[in-house]
């Protein structure tokens, strides 16, 4: 019995850490709508910016796996 | 927990007893790669791409080397035309002027002819007529003195023709 | 639904088994246990990263021709592509060290890519190798930083464009983003690779448990797989130009 309240306790708490993932998808949604629409208002400078859009990206990204990576811990390590 | 490590049902990647090995082998392949690629990779791509930028800018030059030439030779094409075409209108012109002087000439020389044929004519009609007028007053002078005679009347020759010629220039 | 124990998780429940973790195990190549010399699949799956960066790098550019085969637009494009990476984001100066951003890149793009054929190993989906990547690239950074511009170097903390009273605030939070840096730079990549391969795998245990439904996760399957290709190559992407974005940091360490 103790051991199925611990469990319930884990995978609620998996449950939760996804959420974060939803936060970073919001995030990466963000940089790229933004730059979408900075984009279109001035195209000769987008060209220049896509690195900076990816190392955003890849920033906002970061931490979504890192709310996916402590759901795998919780899930398989703890 | 210790046990799921040690069974793998965990996460594999926090077994740390297989960390040594995946370093190891990661130092030693990366140093594998990095060795094939500065001495041999990178360097004969670099070569290449150089090579090839070499090729183009050369090209390239070439290229407009033989744009040069092109226009030089458009230019004397050009030039040689118009030459030409200045040669043959200096020629047309010197044929026309030499044939109107020609024509000037013979034009000068008919109307010299012509106005001397003309001339000749209106000699030879004037002295047909004074000749034909003469005839006429011999013919009158003849006639009247026939007349005088018919009507015996005495006139001498002198008179006659006086008032023969007195009367054909009032007649005339 | 789970009335086992707690012990097996993930191992069995209704019916089947998905175990989307196995995948990532380290096993040796001919038995026994893992020491630190042992072939193991790590060792098969990064000699084939280097065997294919190699091959592109090397039999594909072999030809040297003037206008490139296929293969070797491919390898030119690479190092264009890298070469251009490094001077835009790290600076002209930067360009020496082109070699080693060049072998980070092919190493990490061709075991991302190697990792999605069906039944292989990801090495890149291992913290450890990350780890060693990210605080390889931290380590040297900041080594030569310090030699490049000695005590300057520390200016990338003060950052003199701020109010005098929020600079050692400022200090603090810029040394703690410095050194979050390999941490956020390995795990960004191992958790990408991770993710990836444990959903297709949760998704591939799905077919097998619908029964006449199965083509549902397949096409699901189908889809991601293209999306972890794109992953694949912007997660290289993104580990070689957080390289040179750090590179520039310790060339040019002034704000």
């Amino acid at each position: 019995m103790e051991g199925d309240i611990a469990e319930m306790g884990k995978f609620i708490g998996v449950g939760l850490t996804a959420i974060g993932m939803g936060g970073a998808a919001i995030g990466v949604g963000n940089i790229a709508g933004n730059f979408l629409s900075g984009a279109l208002r001035n195209p000769s400078a987008a060209a220049g910016q896509t690195a900076m859009l990816f190392i955003g990206i890849a920033f906002a990204e970061a931490l979504g796996i890192f709310s996916f990576l402590v759901a795998l811990l919780l899930m398989f390590a703890v | 927990m210790a046990e799921t490590t040690a069974t793998g049902a965990g996460m594999p990647q926090l077994d740390v007893s297989t960390f040594s090995n995946q370093i190891f082998w990661l130092i030693v392949t990366l140093v594998a790669l990095y060795f094939i690629m500065s001495r041999v990779a990178l360097p004969r791509i670099a070569a290449v791409l150089a090579d090839r930028r070499g090729t183009i800018t050369s090209d390239i030059a070439a290229a407009e080397e033989y744009k040069l030439k092109a226009r030089e030779a458009e230019e004397a094409y050009t030039k040689a035309l118009a030459e030409a075409r200045a040669e043959a209108n200096r020629i047309v012109e010197a044929a026309r002027a030499e044939m109107q002087a020609e024509l000037d000439v013979q034009l000068q020389k008919a109307d010299a002819e012509i106005s001397a044929k003309a001339a000749e004519s209106e000699r030879r009609i004037r002295e047909i007529r004074d000749s034909a007028l003469e005839m006429v007053s011999d013919v009158s002078n003849d006639i009247t003195a026939d007349i005088l005679g018919v009507f015996d009347a005495k006139a001498d020759k002198a008179s006659v023709v006086a008032a023969v010629s007195e009367r054909m220039k009032g007649g005339a | 639904m789970r009335n086992k124990g707690t012990e097996t998780v993930a191992s069995e429940s209704s019916g089947f088994e998905i175990k989307p973790m196995d995948q990532f195990e380290v096993k040796a190549l001919f038995g026994g246990d893992v020491s630190w010399y042992t072939p193991t699949n790590v060792t098969l799956w990064m000699a084939l990263t280097v065997l294919a960066a190699s091959a592109l790098m090397i039999f594909g550019a072999r030809g040297r021709a003037l206008v490139p085969s296929r293969a070797q637009s491919a390898a030119e494009l690479a190092y264009g592509f890298v070469h251009n990476m490094v001077r835009d984001v790290a600076g002209h100066d930067a360009v020496r060290f082109f070699p080693h951003i060049f072998t980070l890149f092919m190493f990490v793009l061709f075991a991302n890519l190697l990792g999605l054929i069906p039944f292989a190993f990801t090495t890149t989906s291992h913290i450890a190798v990350t780890a060693v990547l990210a605080f390889t690239v931290f380590l040297s950074v900041t080594a030569l930083g310090f030699i490049l511009n000695g005590a300057k170097f520390l200016g990338l903390f003060w950052v003199s464009s701020a109010p005098l009273a929020l600079r050692p605030v400022l200090a603090l939070i810029e040394l703690i983003s410095y050194f979050a840096r390999p941490i956020s730079h390995s795990i960004r990549l191992a958790g990408a690779m991770m993710a990836g391969h444990a959903v297709a795998k949760v998704f591939a245990g799905f077919a097998g448990a619908l029964g006449a439904a199965f083509f549902v996760p397949v096409l699901a399957v189908t889809a991601l797989y293209a999306l972890e290709l794109l992953v694949a190559v912007i997660q290289a992407y993104v580990f070689t130009i957080l390289t040179c974005v750090y590179l520039r940091d310790a060339l040019h360490p002034s704000h």
